[in-house]
C-alpha cells in the first residue's frame, strides 16, 4: 500500500499499538486475572451450591468482564498522551475517527478478545448450564465491543486527567447498562428455555450504531478536550 | 385535625416527601447564596494581595 | 436592528445578563413560592383522598412535578450545551452547568418520593422496572456531568466537555419517558397529557398543574441564581466584577 496514505496509516497505528501491548504483555494478563478473581470470589461468598451459582452465573461474568475491560480502557490514551503522539494523531491529515477506530480495536482485541477466551473458564468456575455457553459467547462478543466503543468516547473526554479512575467508571456506567441488560437478559432467557434472539438483535442493533458514531464522538470529544 | 396529620394512616409516607421536597429545593436555593459569597471573598483576597504588591 | 433580536444578543454578555438576571430573580422566586403554596394547599387540603391509594397519593404532588422538572432540566441542559458547543456561546455554556445540579436535586427527590409511594402501594421501597431504572440512569447521568465539569481546570473546556456528556446521554430521556409503554412496568402509565382529556379529576388535577408551574418557574429561579455566581468566578478578573466589591476593595492604579 502506498506510503502516507490512510490505510497504510491505519495499519501502522495498529501494528505500533499491537507491538507496544505486546511488549508489555505482563500488564495486558492483569484485566484477566481480575475477572477470574472476581467471579471466584462470588462461590467464597454464595456458598457452593451448585443452583445457586448457576442462576447469577452469566450476570456476573458479564459485570466481571465490564469490569475488567474499565481497567484497562483508563489506559487508552494515556501513553499515546504522554508522549505527544495523540496530539499528532490529531493533527494528522487522515481522519482521526478512523485513527481512534484503530486505537479501540486494539483495545478490544487485547482485552476482551482475551476475556472472551477465557469465558468457559469462568462459566465453569460458576456452574454455568452448558447450553447457555454459546449465547454467552455471542452475547460477550456483542457487548464487549460496545463496551470498548462508548467507553473510548467517555476516556476522550477525561484524557489527561490524573485522577480520573473513579469519573470514567461514573462515565461508562450509564451508557453501558443498556448493553448489560440485554446481554445478560439474553443469557437468562435462553438457561430458562425461553426465547433469546431479540436481546441479542438488540445488541447488534447498539453494536452497529455505535461502531458508526462512537469513533467520530470520540474524536470530537478529544478535540474538546485537547484544546 | 388529627386525621389530617395523620394522613390517615399514611403520615409516615407522605410527611417525609413533602418535607424532603421542602429540604432539598431550599438547600439549592441557598448554594447560589454561598457560593457568591465565597466568590466574592476569594476575589476580594486577590484584590488585595495585588495591591499590596504593587504598593511599593 | 430588531429590537427583540437586539436585547437577545445583549444577554449573552455577561454584566448584561448578571444585572437583568439580578432584576428578574426576586421576582421569580416570589412567583414561585406564592403558586406552590397554592398547589400545595389545594394538594393537601382540597383534592379528595384517591379511592383505592387513600392520603398516600398526596405524594404525587410533589412526586409528578419534580419527575418532569427532571426531565426538563436535563433537555434545558443538552440544548444549551448544543448551543455552547456548536458557537461557543459562553452564558449557554454557563446556563447548561448552572441546570445540571438543579436538574439533579429535582430527579434526586422524584426517586426518594416515588419510593415512599411505592411502599404504601406496590408494597417495595423500590423494584428493577424500566421507569425506576432509566430514572436512576438519569440521575447517575447528572452525576457523571457534574463530576466531569468540576473535574477539569479550565471552566469553559470543563463546560464543552460536560456538555458533550449531556448530549450523549439524551439518548435515556424519550427511555425514561415512554418506558411506561415500551415495558409492562410496575410504574403506572401516564394519566395526564398534554392533548387531549386526561385520565384524573380536575379537582386532583389543577394542583398538579400549579405546582408543575411553580417547579418550572423555581427551575429558571434557580439556574438564573447559579449562573449569576457563574459568571463572576468565571469573568473575575473583568472590571465589572471588581467594581461589585465593597468599596473599601477596589484597588487604584
Amino acid at each position: 500500500m502506498k506510503p502516507g496514505s490512510t490505510s497504510a496509516a491505519s495499519f501502522a497505528l495498529l501494528r505500533r499499538d499491537l507491538l507496544l501491548v505486546w511488549r508489555r504483555r505482563g500488564d495486558a494478563l492483569n484485566p484477566l486475572l481480575f475477572a477470574i478473581i472476581v467471579v471466584a470470589l462470588f462461590p467464597f461468598a454464595l456458598g457452593p451450591e451448585a443452583a445457586v451459582l448457576s442462576r447469577i452465573a452469566a450476570g456476573t461474568i458479564f459485570v466481571a468482564v465490564l469490569l475488567a475491560m474499565l481497567l484497562s480502557l483508563d489506559a487508552l490514551f494515556r501513553s499515546d498522551l504522554e508522549d505527544g503522539s495523540l496530539e499528532q494523531l490529531v493533527v494528522s491529515p487522515h481522519p482521526l475517527a478512523l485513527l481512534l477506530g484503530c486505537k479501540i480495536l486494539v483495545h478490544w482485541m487485547t482485552t476482551a478478545l482475551p476475556l472472551i477466551v477465557i469465558a468457559p473458564l469462568l462459566a465453569q468456575l460458576l456452574q454455568l448450564p452448558d447450553k447457555t455457553l454459546p449465547v454467552l459467547l455471542t452475547a460477550l462478543a456483542l457487548a464487549t465491543p460496545l463496551l470498548s466503543l462508548i467507553g473510548a468516547v467517555c476516556v476522550a473526554l477525561t484524557v489527561g486527567m490524573r485522577r480520573s479512575g473513579m469519573l470514567l467508571t461514573l462515565l461508562v456506567l450509564p451508557l453501558i447498562v443498556p448493553a448489560l441488560i440485554f446481554g445478560a437478559g439474553a443469557c437468562n432467557a435462553a438457561q430458562n428455555g425461553f426465547a433469546y434472539s431479540a436481546p441479542l438483535l438488540w445488541l447488534a442493533a447498539w453494536l452497529v450504531l455505535a461502531l458508526i458514531l462512537a469513533p467520530l464522538a470520540a474524536a470530537a470529544a478529544l478535540k474538546i478536550s485537547l484544546t | 385535625m388529627t386525621d389530617f396529620f395523620a394522613m390517615h394512616g399514611y403520615a409516615a409516607y407522605v410527611w417525609p416527601s413533602y418535607a424532603l421536597f421542602a429540604v432539598v429545593l431550599l438547600a439549592d436555593a441557598l448554594a447560589p447564596v454561598f457560593a457568591r459569597r465565597h466568590v466574592m471573598r476569594d476575589l476580594a483576597r486577590r484584590v488585595r494581595r495585588a495591591a499590596s504588591r504593587k504598593t511599593p | 436592528m430588531n429590537p427583540l433580536v437586539l436585547w437577545f444578543h445583549k444577554l449573552g454578555s455577561p454584566p448584561y445578563f448578571y444585572r437583568f438576571a439580578g432584576k428578574w430573580l426576586p421576582w421569580l422566586y416570589a412567583l414561585a413560592l406564592i403558586c406552590g403554596a397554592v398547589g400545595l394547599y389545594g394538594a393537601l387540603f382540597t383534592a379528595p383522598a384517591d379511592y383505592q391509594q387513600g392520603d398516600s397519593f398526596r405524594i404525587m404532588y410533589v412526586h409528578v412535578p419534580c419527575a418532569w422538572m427532571g426531565l426538563f432540566a436535563y433537555l434545558f441542559m443538552a440544548a444549551n450545551g448544543f448551543v455552547g458547543l456548536v458557537w461557543r456561546i459562553k452564558l449557554s455554556e454557563t446556563l447548561a452547568m448552572a441546570s445540571a445540579p438543579v436538574g439533579a436535586a429535582f430527579t434526586f427527590i422524584t426517586l426518594v418520593t416515588g419510593s415512599l409511594w411505592g411502599k404504601p402501594t406496590w408494597g417495595t421501597w423500590w423494584t428493577w422496572d424500566a421507569r425506576l431504572t432509566s430514572e436512576l440512569v438519569l440521575l447517575f447521568l447528572y452525576f457523571g456531568v457534574i463530576g466531569l465539569y468540576h473535574a477539569i481546570e479550565d471552566r469553559r473546556q470543563a463546560a464543552r466537555a460536560a456538555a458533550f456528556l449531556a448530549l450523549i446521554g439524551i439518548v435515556n430521556l424519550p427511555i425514561v419517558h415512554y418506558s411506561v409503554i415500551w415495558w409492562n412496568t410496575l410504574h403506572q402509565a401516564q394519566t395526564v397529557s398534554l392533548v387531549g382529556p386526561s385520565k384524573i379529576a380536575p379537582s386532583m388535577l389543577w394542583p398538579l398543574l400549579t405546582l408543575a408551574f411553580a417547579t418550572h418557574v423555581y427551575f429558571f429561579a434557580s439556574v438564573l441564581a447559579r449562573s449569576r455566581v457563574a459568571l463572576l468566578e468565571l469573568e473575575s478578573g473583568k472590571d465589572w466584577v471588581r467594581a461589585l466589591l465593597p468599596a473599601t476593595e477596589t484597588p487604584h492604579d
